[in-house]
């Protein structure tokens, strides 16, 4: 049963000179509950636009996306942050890990605003991820490596149904970001989580069964060349 | 969504940011705490100094003294402030202790100080009959009792013997004239038979002495029969009682509506004496025609109020653009834009809260050192514990008017873009 499903998704951009560029034009995507998905493409080619429309950060200019057969698109604005804070994780390529807080406190600003806080789960989650000995510590205190662990445990806080993940390793190394792909794809697959994972990194890419070009979803690429 | 969660969820992020920004909040909680003080200071002293002058127990309902100003007469009777308006006749306090009307009638004379410690001549009815407060008498400390009219004994206030270290058994000599000038100490030699348990009252600062001692100091003169050559007595020598004279006489009448006549008698018809009556009143009177400058206190005040509230918004409103990744990753996490907004506010109320929390600690170190320069000056004693509405008014309103200021910076926190900020800005 599909938990996404888009139809004709648009997005355009207009320039401060009134000129207009469509950066996301896909006629259709879907992906299944629990199903992990790649999507592969060069830097600008707008991954992460067509991320944020799926998360209802941004209002797409026309087309659907039915999550859990449900019109996101007709959500309001609150109805969509609702949407983020109980069914949705983000991994973000830059964490977004916010510095004055511990690590702890941010896995618990992860399912504050939805489900709930669960100081137990929160705890629990971070010493999944190897960082029983670090949840007092601040982002600037820890190795990148053990940042990007803190956003995949706050990504998986609210135990969301979908995980959206933008160029989650693109900060890592080669070891670390094959350790860190593994990592977050257990720990959703441990979740019933879904996954959708945006890279251009090939080597990340070719670890998924599922994998789309994304250049083949968005006829805005061909308008571009 | 949970109400309760989302609480907690702005709760963690107002301490992160009062936390991050510790030294913004810190002067602006400097800030707001002086504000808070300084109103909650202004307010308490201006009700405490009121109702000490004007509505507080001075034991006494009228003041009968030479003809002048109320005003006058009652600072320099009752609070032992200002310069005496004259003398009356002895007579005149005679005719006044007979009056049916009159209850109480105690003779003050002045003119003398020691150290600037105001010396007060008058009878021993002042420690018998006279209650400062209902059901209160001076009392003398252990050891000690009060003068004997036949000899040169005083008893002293309690702030007296606390500033000039004199006690029982001690000895002093007075100064001519309310002001201390040390060349012009009287011969005459005074010993301390008494010292007064402490009243809270201007009596505190008072040196009392038989009146028939102020009679015979060297260098008085007593002109009670209005001839200007007077009469000196000598020594041993009775005085007439013609050639008394007192500064005033202190009076509690039977009823109110004996002052009421006396006032006529005195004031409207007679034209050698004035009568203040009732004391509260006249002294209402001044608080009335100085009424503008307890504006102007509230005033400056209210002002300090507003510059707390704007550096409350100052500071949060300069957070804000490098707080707008934060609040771009917090909407990203599900964080409602209502909820950024109300975290703005709650912490700009925190900051006004914790502020009027400290603001107490601004009153009781303002009040405190008032209250020590207002006993000194004039024996009131202000109480740092005594309440005042605006101890509750004054936080309230800082809180009310913190979360105000905290408005601007949360509809530019509300506004925040969620997509163009969740990238890092180098």
């Amino acid at each position: 049963m599909p938990i996404l499903e888009i139809t004709d998704l648009l997005k355009r951009y207009v320039a401060p000179d009134g000129s207009s560029t469509t950066v996301v034009d896909v006629p259709t995507f879907a992906m299944d509950a629990g199903q992990q998905v790649a999507l592969q493409g060069s830097s600008g080619c707008g991954k992460t636009t067509f991320l944020n429309l799926i998360a209802g950060i941004l209002r797409p200019d026309n087309g659907t996306i039915q999550f859990n057969e449900r019109d996101t698109r007709a959500l309001s604005e609150a109805g969509r942050d609702r949407l983020r804070a109980e069914s949705l994780g983000y991994v973000f390529q830059t964490f977004n890990l916010l510095q004055g807080y511990s690590a702890l406190e941010n896995v618990l600003l992860g399912m504050m605003f939805g489900k709930g806080r669960d100081f137990d789960y929160a705890r629990a989650l971070l010493e999944r991820v190897g960082l029983a000995d670090r949840m007092q510590y601040r982002p600037r205190q820890l190795s990148v490596g053990q940042q990007q662990r803190v956003a995949v445990a706050r990504a998986l806080a609210n135990k969301p149904q979908l995980v959206l993940a933008d160029e989650p390793t693109g900060n890592l190394d080669h070891l670390h970001a094959r350790e860190a792909l593994a990592l977050i794809r257990e720990i959703c697959e441990e979740n019933g989580a879904a996954l959708l994972l945006v890279s251009h990194d090939r080597d990340i890419i070719a670890q998924f069964d599922h994998v789309h070009e994304f250049a083949d979803l968005n006829r805005a690429m061909e308008a571009t060349t | 969504m949970s109400a309760l969660s989302t609480t907690s969820g702005v709760a963690l992020i107002v301490r992160r940011s009062l936390r991050q920004h510790a030294l913004s909040t810190a002067v602006t909680l400097v800030a707001t705490a002086l504000a808070c003080g300084l109103v909650m200071s202004v307010f308490s002293i201006q009700r405490q100094s009121y109702e000490a002058f004007t509505g507080g127990s001075t034991g006494f309902d009228a003041v009968l003294g030479a003809r002048g100003s109320q005003l006058q007469l009652v600072l320099n009777t009752v609070f032992h402030l200002e310069t005496s308006p004259g003398n009356i006749p002895w007579t005149l306090y005679q005719d006044i202790k007979d009056d049916r009307r009159v209850s109480l009638a105690i003779p003050y004379a002045t003119g003398d100080n020691f150290l600037g410690f105001r010396i007060v001549g008058t009878t021993e009815e002042i420690f018998t009959e006279f209650e400062y407060m209902e059901g209160r008498k001076f009392e003398v400390e252990d050891g000690g009792r009060p003068f004997d009219a036949g000899y040169a004994e005083a008893v002293i206030g309690s702030f007296v013997a606390r500033e000039t270290g004199l006690g029982y058994g001690d000895t002093f000599s007075p100064y001519h004239g309310l002001a201390y000038n040390e060349e012009s100490q009287h011969a005459e030699e005074y010993t301390i038979v008494g010292v007064l348990e402490p009243t809270n009252t201007p009596s505190d600062r008072v040196i009392w002495i038989p009146i028939e001692g102020i009679f015979r100091m060297g260098g008085h003169v007593l002109r009670g029969t209005g001839d200007e050559e007077g009469f000196v007595p000598e020594a041993g020598e009775s005085i007439p009682d013609e050639h008394k004279e007192v500064s005033a006489v202190m009076l509690n009448l039977r009823a109110p509506t004996a002052g009421f006549e006396l006032d006529r008698l005195v004031n409207k018809q007679g034209k050698v004496a004035t009568f203040a009556f009732p004391i509260g009143l006249v002294m209402a009177d001044l608080f009335n025609k100085i009424g503008w400058v307890n504006q102007v206190f509230e005033l400056v005040a209210y002002l300090v109020v507003l510059v707390s509230a704007a550096a409350i918004l100052a500071s949060i409103y300069n957070t804000i653009n490098e707080r707008r990744r934060e609040f771009a990753i917090l909407r990203a996490l599900g964080a409602r834009r209502a909820t950024v907004f109300s975290a703005i506010v709650i912490e700009a109320a925190t900051i006004a809260g914790l502020g009027a929390a400290l603001g107490f600690v601004v009153y009781a170190a303002i009040l405190g050192g008032t209250a020590i320069v207002v006993r000194a000056q004039t024996g009131v004693v202000l109480e740092v514990t005594r309440f005042h509405p605006i101890f509750i008014y004054a936080p309230l309103g800082m809180i009310a008017l913190g979360a105000l200021a905290g408005i601007l910076p949360a509809i530019k926190a509300y506004t925040t873009d969620v997509a163009e900020n969740l990238i890092p800005h180098s």
